[in-house]
């Protein structure tokens, strides 16, 4: 593999700075697009890293997001944010930043990071060679969630399906609501 | 004139077709190249998505229609788990009991296939109805805007 990482440097300074955006702007709607910015910069990281799979589906979920995200913003008339910024709440994320940065420092300080992709365990040692035989499917990562892995793939459907009928109940129930108000009138 | 300009409609009904057939594409081959049931449904899901933006909410619904999506949800989701229980006549949950097939073919890897199919109706639909309801939500606040303002 040759060496990618300038280029995912540049895209990680940029989803930086594109979450910073997110955070510090006062308009709901650059908010929403610094976000989405953020997103298929992360799509291209994936497709630097190898992951195709990924990368579609982090894109197309991304663009789907974006649709969702401005369709509700352009409903609100004022787009300015005017809350000023919890004082708690800085110290309380700069103190758990702290935190993380230094434990990291204890466990990486002296052996430093491992490389990527390395080692290679087990389980996954033992999908990458018994895929393609085992399967029949040339796309390894199908392979592995629909085949040896499709019960997590069930359980991940199950969570999307409650999700999406319990989002459905709360915003059909003001339809159905709004409807019987205004058929008598 | 409800929906967007001229412009807009006229390339989307040009357009639409064109992305079904490349998410149905992203679904069929998704064990031989990259994509998948998911990525593939919510491609088929962004198509109708575009067509209610642009044509508004009447057109979208007389071309997959709210009841329509409810099925095909709740359908992609219990034949999903139909697959998984297929595999107990082998003895346990999600064996590929299906044949595999040739390699580098489309009809191989047994059970990889349809299951990718479930999950495309599954994911695509239950995404629609997620924006049909933003629509139905926002067709209530306007009302609601309305009759504050002349009460």
């Amino acid at each position: 593999m040759e060496n990618i990482a300038p280029q995912l440097y540049t895209l990680l300074v940029f989803m930086v700075i594109g979450s910073l955006v997110a955070i510090e702007t006062r308009n709901l709607l650059s908010a929403v697009i610094s976000v989405s910015a953020v997103g298929f910069a992360l799509s291209v990281a994936f497709l630097f890293l190898g992951a195709p799979d990924i990368a579609i589906t982090q894109l197309v979920v991304e663009v789907l997001v974006l649709i969702i995200l401005i369709r509700g913003t352009i409903l609100i008339d004022n787009t300015a944010i005017e809350t000023h910024r919890d004082t708690l709440a800085v110290i309380a994320s700069l103190i758990f930043f702290g935190l993380i940065l230094g434990f990291g420092a204890m466990i990486f300080g002296s052996t430093g990071f491992p490389n990527f992709g390395e080692p290679l365990m087990n389980v996954s040692r033992v999908y990458v060679m018994r895929g393609l035989p085992e399967t029949h499917a040339a796309n390894i990562v199908t392979s592995i969630i629909l085949d040896f892995r499709a019960y997590d793939t069930l359980g991940e459907a199950t969570v999307l399906f409650a999700s999406i009928l319990g989002a459905l109940a709360i915003l059909r129930k003001d339809g159905k609501a709004a409807r019987r108000e205004v058929a008598p009138a | 004139m409800k929906g967007l300009t001229l412009i807009v409609k006229t390339i989307t009904d040009f357009v639409v077709a064109f992305i079904v057939i490349f998410g149905a594409y992203i679904v069929l081959y998704g064990h031989l190249t990259p994509g998948g049931g998911f990525a593939g449904g919510v491609i088929v899901a962004c198509a109708f998505i575009l067509l209610m933006l642009a044509h508004g909410k009447d057109v979208a619904f007389s071309r997959l229609g709210e009841r329509t999506a409810h099925v095909l949800d709740s359908a992609g989701a219990f034949a999903f788990l139909l697959i998984g229980w297929v595999g107990m006549t082998a003895g346990f949950f999600f064996i590929n009991v299906f044949g595999r097939g040739e390699q580098f073919k489309l009809l191989s890897s047994g059970m990889i296939l349809p299951a990718n199919i479930a999950i495309a109706f599954k994911v695509g639909s239950s995404l629609f109805l997620v924006f049909s309801a933003l629509a139905i939500f926002r067709r209530r606040s306007f009302r609601s805007m309305i009759e504050d303002e002349l009460s």
